[in-house]
């Protein structure tokens, strides 16, 4: 007897201890992944800016400040050549090797200066201008010998600093790897997710409600049961050549829009929300239903003051996590046309977008150092955004838990 | 009045082997009963018109032969008429013929799965929500077939309320609770005539004094015999002709059953009741009318009196002396 005690205790022990191992291996992973990301990607979020002395009357501007202070000031700096007059000054002031010191980055800092300050182009000016990505890869990790020479020049003379790269978060896809930025696949992430959940959550919601609550049980809704618990484990890219199929090919809507996307995203959503949502509504207690029917409350009665209000919190957990796996999702995207190069944000539904996923993918693929750091920062960004909408998601079902 | 109480219960005419057992029962159970009431001054100051038919508990019925007693003539609120009820191939019901008048509690009693939960069920058409139940035979309501086509079944069940086994409100406020039934059924024109019923029934059912200071808390955060009391102020709210409690009192605790009780008795001149119970005592206490069912069949029907003192049948006499059940 005594034996049998011990060893029971000794299972109990090994037991815990194995549970604990687990946690420990899970955390352990988690903490890598954070680490790996922060260290790799908040370099991303920052940029090296130089110092250039820019005597615009030796440029061939020819802006005149007058009609940079009215409406067509951006169009008139645009037609300029600031990319030009940017290398001129950099050999001016740094020598020949600067002439590619600067990048598009720069081009885009200049011009957005000379707008704000329309009269800096009647004198001369020092701006300081987000390096060249080979010169900012240099200046963080270290390049090639060229560059980092260059950088300890521009060091000695103290006109190289280190600053936070908000065009990060404003710029949209770019072929200068200086000159990228999230915004457009963010945006793009948002007008996806927004057309997935609206088209997703009250099909999802409704279905579940029908089946659980009103349908007959026979071979046909069996078969439906099956049909939509095989969905929800359908690889994602079955999706995407489905979503191409029949919303490109047949429907002949836009290529690469987020309406595409946000549809394929939805048809991969739905069985997730459906099941998740009829474990939700079957788990409301059968004597809530008996209650209402009692009183005199019709089916329908029961089901929208009663079971589905009940059922809600539940529902909205599956949903949360259908949606931050749409969320994360690239490879149906990919096929509908996402992938494509995107350098403006979309400005609607039906405009070519890219999501947060596939900026991600595109940007690993590319050969450019620079894109190193901005992929590891779009992980960071995209991370956020989930936790964002995970947490606002949470806090609504908490909410609604609550009330009742 | 405690004296009375635990005076053993000295029946005027010659008792049976049944009812000497009941009597037993019950002294072993009053000292219990009296004790609950002094620590509950509730009651005592609530009810003082209905204490004294709970202190004579069943002798008060057993010696009143007029109350249970039908004259032939008088039509029943509800009658069913060979009723059979399947669940799928198993037969839950065979042949039950019964009739519940107005001004009378009815008891339904029998061990368990005999099939007295399942008639009750019948009676305003619960069953229905079973998919594989099937009900045939005539029950009616009035003179109107409940289960014709004609009836229509949200009507009957705002018509036939019900109080279930578990109390059961909604995880809503206590004023939600019982607006809900006079909401969905319109009963209410105004917020203020809302009001108004919210508190007759909650009044009737004998909760008003302990809530009406915190109508907006949940209704689950009452006690389980003020839960109970507030699912019957839910179900007279819709303003019923028939009131079904399935085993009212089995999840509660004797002085909230004392309280469910003594409410039975409040409300049995407004409503026909129908009452299914485990407990015998509770049977004889409570009702004026008794359905003996055993395996699906009803044994003997007839004044909870006779049929606690002189049953007709064997087995009920069996089952009334704790031979089986």
């Amino acid at each position: 007897m005594k034996k049998r005690l011990r060893s029971r205790y000794a299972a109990e022990r090994r037991f815990r201890l194995l549970g604990l191992s687990a946690v420990g291996v899970s955390v352990l992973f988690l903490a890598f992944l954070l680490f790996t990301m922060a260290a790799k990607g908040l370099g991303g979020f920052t940029r090296y800016e130089a110092a250039l002395p820019i005597d615009f009357a030796k440029t061939d501007l020819f802006l005149d400040p007058a009609t940079l202070r009215g409406p067509d000031a951006e169009q008139a700096v645009g037609g300029a050549d600031i990319e030009g007059a940017i290398a001129r000054s950099a050999t001016d002031s740094y020598g020949p090797a600067a002439k590619e010191m600067f990048g598009d980055a720069a081009v885009r800092s200049l011009t957005r200066a000379i707008v704000r300050n329309p009269d800096m182009v009647s004198g001369t000016a020092t701006v300081w201008l987000p390096l060249a990505s080979n010169l900012d890869v240099a200046a963080k990790h270290g390049g090639d010998a060229k560059g980092e020479q260059l950088v300890s020049r521009l060091r000695a003379k103290q006109a190289l600093r280190s600053r936070f790269n908000l065009d990060f978060l404003s710029a949209s896809d770019a072929t200068d790897p200086s000159a990228v930025g999230v915004w457009g696949a963010l945006k793009g992430s948002f007008l996806t997710i927004m057309v997935t959940m609206l088209l997703a959550f009250p099909v999802g919601v409704f279905a579940a409600v029908y089946l659980e609550e009103f349908a007959p049980r026979n071979r046909w809704t069996d078969a439906i049961e099956v049909s939509i618990n095989n969905l929800a484990a359908v690889p994602s890219i079955i999706f995407g050549l489905l979503g191409l199929a029949v919303f490109l090919n047949v429907m002949h809507l836009p290529r690469s829009a987020p309406l595409v996307g946000g549809l394929t995203l939805a048809l991969m959503t739905m069985p997730v929300i459906v099941i998740a949502g009829r474990n939700a509504i079957k788990s409301v207690p059968p004597s809530i239903r008996d209650a209402a029917l009692g009183v005199g409350a019709s089916k329908m009665q029961v089901t929208f003051h009663h079971v589905l209000p009940l059922a809600l919190p539940g529902i909205l957990t599956g949903t949360i996590i259908g949606m931050a796996r749409a969320l994360g999702e690239t490879a149906p995207l990919l096929m509908i046309g996402m992938r494509a190069f995107i350098a403006a944000p979309p400005n609607g539904v039906t405009a070519p977008a890219t999501v947060l996923p596939v900026q991600i993918f595109l940007w690993s693929d590319e050969v450019d150092r620079g894109f190193v750091e901005k992929t590891s920062a779009a992980i960071i960004v995209l991370l956020l955004f989930m936790l964002l909408m995970n947490g606002l998601a949470i806090y609504l079902r908490n909410r609604f838990e609550r009330r009742w | 009045m405690h004296m009375k109480e635990k005076q053993p219960i000295a029946p005027t005419t010659p008792v049976p082997a049944a009812s000497a057992a009941i009597t037993a029962e019950a002294k072993r159970k009053k000292p219990r009963a009296g004790e609950a009431r002094t620590k509950d001054s509730d009651i005592s100051r609530d009810s003082a018109e209905s204490a004294p038919i709970l202190a004579m508990s069943q002798l008060e019925n057993i010696q009143d032969s007029s109350d249970g007693a039908i004259d032939p003539n008088r039509e029943p609120k509800m009658s069913a008429n060979g009723v059979d009820v399947f669940y799928g191939h198993k037969q839950a019901l065979k042949d039950v013929s019964i009739k519940i008048y107005d001004d009378l509690v009815t008891a339904f009693i029998g061990p368990s799965g005999c099939g007295k939960s399942t008639f009750l069920r019948c009676l305003n058409r619960m069953n229905d929500t079973i998919p594989s139940a099937r009900v045939s035979g005539r029950i009616e309501l009035d003179g109107e077939d409940i289960n014709s086509t004609n009836m229509d079944v949200v009507q009957l069940r705002a018509r036939v309320g019900m109080v279930f086994q578990k109390p059961n409100p909604f995880p809503k406020s206590i004023f939600e609770n019982v607006a809900y039934g006079p909401r969905i059924h319109g009963l209410a024109r105004s917020k203020a005539e809302l009001e108004q019923i919210v508190e007759k029934s909650l009044r009737r059912a004998g909760l008003w004094d302990e809530v009406k200071d915190r109508l907006q808390e949940s209704g689950t955060a009452l006690s389980g015999g003020q839960q109970q009391r507030l699912c019957i102020a839910r179900a007279i709210a819709v303003d019923p002709e028939v009131i079904l409690m399935d085993e009212p009192c089995s999840a509660l605790d004797p002085i909230a059953t004392a309280k469910i009780e003594e409410l039975i008795h409040e409300l049995r001149g407004r409503y026909a009741i129908a009452i299914v119970t485990h407990n015998m005592q509770q049977a004889a206490r409570v009702s004026q009318r008794t359905a003996f069912f055993h395996l699906g069949e009803m044994i003997e029907y007839g004044k909870t009196s006779e049929m606690f003192t002189n049953p007709r049948e064997q087995r009920t006499q069996d089952y009334i002396t704790g031979r089986y059940g």
